[in-house]
């Protein structure tokens, strides 16, 4: 067992941890964040995508022990005093999610893709999010609201007769 | 029911582009997944599974397992032999099928790699998986029938038997003929006229073998802990799950609950009813404690049931001027070594769906379910139909391209006109209602169809490397399953049915609940908009309940595009009933005649007055019941339930175009045009949602994804580097209409929508890519059409006189000989 001290979407936790165990465990089964979800078991699908130390990272290829000493922000520590994150907003406005599972990991890397580039084209904004998997959207309303999201898109073309 | 008068006015929720109610807590990871539940006590399972394809299993030591660091115990499948139950075929397709006894614990055979054959429980996940490792299991390797061919001609003498107990790989042989039926004239002399004098067209095309994989892997938890055995699990179908449960286990219905909660994707993938399932039910009543299973993606991909999986041989015989006159249709279909909860009646659901949106005057449809030592087949989305699909739409462009015309030219001269409905086909089967001409108007005009030929033949005859492909899908697909009787008279185990409950709260606000079950389909937020325009009360009123048989005791789940058409059906007469027992007790408290009052709004006016009552305060009153009238029953709860008498028939028009790189082989969708009828919409946002998801998964078979087995039958594509689900970066964005016809067998107009994307894309984008390449004399290429495939098929007609390719051997050595057989090249006797 490890010691291992992080900050997890604003609060201070300290936990003795097995070596082997991924962030991604520690994050749901021992402090009970279980809007960061697990989709795969070879790092592809990017629903378990959170941010640490400010980037975003898939979680379950990061160990606990790893995240010692580092602030991570998972989907639920996204909104602040209720307010929602303007991705979280456009997600919801473009209709970007239908099951909803690899959304938190989507929009975790949907801002890390903006916090890189303010403005990216939709081919920048869907290379950037290339390594999260979805579904059920066909990315079609994804990539609209990260365009939304970004300022790029005063309102969402997600609606029928949409004419991209 | 007939045609109705009072279908509503489009009020002021139906047909709004709510946001959805659903995504609030979706987006802020305030969501309950199965795998997310913690008892206290809690156990946890780990599987182990067969590495082989088909093997004895000799002997299982599980001592050092049961030996390792809080492991509680480990079950074999002999050990549990008398009360772990079966899974169930609910549909046999003939009384004569042969079907294997499908344990959820493999007891003397493994029959496929990925079969359960021993089962840890321990006190962490983790520990479980160590003590997996630690059971040994002694094998002998058997035969495996693997291929879907060789499956179906092995006997007991010779090839391979996937169940040599049996005798046979045929598990059942299913005939729809439209001379025997009534329906139509013998496909036998269509054939030979047009051989004499007419085109005949032959082609067999495969439906590779896919995987669901939904983005929630299944999980199940079981709770034995009180009166009732509580099961949460990813499901699709926790009513029919609570069914089985009982019917196999012995275990009264009454004392079991199933719980969907939040459910992540299923595709038809979680329609099923699993070993899992079955087997954490076990091991919770042995232990008495709670029990708990997530699978591994790797696991999901290679034991959680595939899809399609089919060989199509398809004749088709026209007259010379491209009126088809036959259709004849041999399928034979891989089941994977057990039959599925659906198993054979998915390709069966193609039967009606070949002769699609034409009039053909003869029709024959065989299909062959076959057993193999593969993982088990069953629903994915839109289960037969995009099979059928993709065999009808591939063939009519097959006769554009002998006739020398436009393949949307060849269709309209064949497809139903939009005043001859309601049609009855050739299947048997009455479309209610459609516009095929008025759909592929539209979808024409967005796409620039006409400037895209251009274009293609400017490419063409400047030779350029890039050439274009534009790939045509005119379909319609029959969905909303389904009316009890015809499934009764398909041998089906139980009715097509849907169930609904409204109760009026006290406080005003209203309760729905729907006996479907989705999984990020929307449905709280588009029943709430039927309701709140049914009753008048606002949409964030509502409250939708679902998923959990304790709540919404009674339904048949969320599959074959059947939430909206049924269960939402059976959400207006529960809604009218609501109405219809507030009339009397609105005439008490107005101290008026019912002849005298008009719903409208949400209000019950006294007419020709400005006197009224709402619903709402309606409700209030029952709930004091201290002034109703004599002899009431002081509730408005209602409760309706909507058997279906036919089926529904979206359609619409797909358009592709695709660029080829002819010196690379490699692809690119340009421009994705569809304009679907699926009548009215109740929200248009998740409409398009349904599409565009829907688009890509129907592309994604054509270009990127196949469960690929190696020679001993191991899953090589099991995992998402191999199996290759879509990024963004594979995809584009899509230009996507409507038109609408509203269906004329329900009230609300409504038509399926859920699987029209998938079952109308994959054809679009194959014919794209032949259409760019038929110049090059290529008539076909397997699915996916991946870069290799594409660049052998341009490449197949090199030879050496006229200098092709001299070096073809050394510039591409890493192809495959063997794989040459995944072209046909025109072989297919056409004309006479």
């Amino acid at each position: 067992m490890t010691r291992i001290t992080v900050t997890v979407d604003g609060a201070s936790y300290s936990d003795d941890v097995e070596p082997r165990m991924l962030l991604v465990h520690y994050l749901r089964e021992r402090l009970g964040k279980t809007g960061t979800v697990v989709g795969c078991d070879t790092s592809n699908c990017g629903a378990c995508t959170v941010h640490l130390g400010g980037r975003s990272v898939k979680s379950c290829n990061v160990l606990a022990v790893q995240a010692d000493g580092q602030e991570v922000t998972t989907i639920e520590g996204l909104s602040t005093d209720g307010e929602l994150h303007p991705m979280q907003k456009a997600f919801r406005e473009c209709h970007a999610l239908q099951c909803g599972y690899c959304t938190p990991g989507m929009i975790m890397q949907a801002i890390d893709v903006l916090n890189d580039n303010p403005k990216p084209s939709e081919e920048e904004i869907r290379h950037g999010l290339e390594g999260n998997l979805c579904r059920c959207t066909g990315y079609h309303n994804i990539v609209r609201a990260v365009q939304t999201a970004s300022g790029q898109e005063s309102k969402p073309a997600a609606l029928e007769e949409s004419a991209s | 029911m007939t045609v109705t008068e009072d279908r509503p006015e489009t009020g002021n929720e139906i047909g709004k582009d709510r946001r959805r109610k659903e995504d609030q807590r979706l987006i802020t990871g305030r969501t309950r997944w199965t795998d997310n539940i913690q008892l206290t006590g809690m156990l946890h399972i780990a599987m182990v599974r067969s590495p082989f394809a088909h093997a004895r299993i000799t002997s299982i030591d599980t001592s050092e397992a049961k030996a390792a660091t809080n492991v509680v115990t480990v079950l074999t499948g002999r050990d549990v032999a008398d009360e772990q139950g079966v899974l169930a075929n609910a549909w046999p397709i003939t009384t004569d099928q042969v079907a294997p006894t499908h344990t959820p614990i493999a007891v003397d055979r493994a029959t496929f790699a990925g079969e359960i054959v021993a089962v840890v429980v321990a006190r962490s996940a983790a520990e479980a998986r160590d003590a997996a490792e630690l059971v040994d299991v002694d094998y002998e390797e058997l035969p495996a029938a693997l291929d879907l061919k060789e499956a179906a001609e092995a006997t007991a003498d010779s090839g391979a038997l996937a169940h040599p107990d049996l005798g046979t790989n045929k598990s059942a042989f299913w005939q729809l003929d439209s001379a025997e039926a009534g329906t139509g004239g013998d496909v036998e002399n269509a054939i030979a006229a047009a051989r004499a004098d007419g085109i005949v067209i032959e082609r067999e095309y495969r439906q590779q073998r896919l995987i669901p994989a939904f983005m929630e892997p299944r999980s199940v938890v079981v709770d034995p802990t009180a009166e009732q055995i509580t099961m949460w699990s990813a499901t699709q179908i926790p009513h029919i799950l609570r069914f089985l449960l009982a019917a196999t286990t012995g275990v009264p219905e009454s004392k079991i609950r199933v719980i969907a909660p939040d459910v992540g994707g299923g595709f038809g993938g979680k329609l099923q009813s699993t070993p899992e399932e079955w087997i954490t039910f076990l091991a919770a009543r042995r232990t008495g404690k709670p029990c708990k299973y997530t699978e591994t993606r790797s696991e999901s991909l290679m034991a959680a049931h595939h899809g399609r999986d089919q060989w199509q041989k398809l004749t088709l015989a026209a007259t010379t001027d491209g009126r088809v006159t036959g259709l004849k249709v041999e399928l034979l279909a891989d089941l994977g070594s057990y039959v599925a909860i659906m198993g054979g009646g998915v390709p069966v659901l193609g039967a009606w769906m070949f002769n699609s949106i034409y009039k053909f005057d003869s029709y024959r449809f065989n299909v062959q379910t076959v057993l193999t030592n593969k993982t088990w087949v069953d629903a994915y989305r839109g289960a037969g139909r995009p099979e059928a699909t993709f065999g009808i739409e591939r063939i009519m462009d097959e006769l554009a391209a002998e006739l020398g015309v436009d393949p949307l030219e060849i269709r309209e001269k064949n497809w139903i006109k939009h005043d001859e409905f309601p049609f009855t086909t050739v299947a048997g089967m009455t479309y209610d209602s459609g516009n095929y001409e008025a759909a592929t108007a539209k979808a024409k005009e967005m796409f620039g169809y006409e400037a895209l030929r251009t274009e293609q033949r400017q490419r063409r005859e400047a030779g350029d490397p890039v050439q274009l492909g534009i790939g045509v899908s005119t379909f319609t697909e029959m969905c909303g399953l389904a009316p009890s009787r015809i499934l009764g008279q398909l041998n089906y185990g139980a009715g097509g049915w849907e169930s609904a409950s409204i109760r009026m709260l006290p406080t005003g606000k209203v309760e729905v609940i729907t006996g479907v079950s989705p999984h990020g389909q929307g449905h709280e937020t588009a029943w709430s908009q039927i309701v709140a325009d049914r009753l008048g009360v606002p949409f964030e009123d509502v409250e939708v309940l679902h998923g959990d048989t304790q709540i919404a005791h009674k339904g048949l789940d969320t599959y074959g595009s059947r939430s909206l058409v049924v269960g939402g059906e059976a959400l207006v007469m529960a809604a009218d009933k609501v109405i219809e027992k507030a009339k009397p007790i609105a005439a008490h408290l107005l101290e008026a005649s019912t002849d005298d009052l008009e719903f409208d709004g949400g209000r019950f006016g006294v007419k020709g007055t400005d006197k009224g009552i709402a619903l709402t305060e309606i409700a209030t009153a029952v709930f004091a019941a201290h002034n109703l009238p004599d002899g009431i029953e002081p509730t408005l709860d209602s409760d309706a339930t909507f058997d279906p008498v036919t089926f529904s028939f979206p359609h619409g028009t797909h358009l592709c175009a695709v660029e080829i790189d002819t010196e690379t082989g490699g692809l690119k969708v340009r421009k994705y045009t569809c304009v679907d009828d699926i009548g009215n919409i109740v929200n248009p946002l998740i409409v398009a949602g349904q599409v565009h998801g829907g688009l890509v998964q129907g592309i994604a078979q054509a270009l990127w994804e196949e469960a690929v087995h190696d020679e001993s039958g191991t899953l090589v594509s099991a995992s998402f580097v191999d199996y290759l689900v879509p990024t963004a970066a594979d995809t584009i964005s899509f230009d996507i209409g409507h038109t609408t016809t509203p269906s004329t067998t329900n009230v609300l107009g409504v038509k399926g929508v859920g699987e029209a994307g998938t079952i109308a894309s994959t054809p679009a984008v194959v014919n794209a890519v032949v259409d760019a390449l038929r110049p090059f004399g290529v008539n076909d290429v397997r699915m996916p059409c991946t870069p290799e495939r594409v660049w052998k098929a341009i490449h197949s007609h090199d030879d050496a006189e006229s200098g092709g390719a001299p070096t073809e051997g050394a510039a591409a050595p890493h192809f495959d000989e063997a794989d040459t057989a995944d072209r046909t090249d025109g072989t297919g006797q056409e004309g006479s």
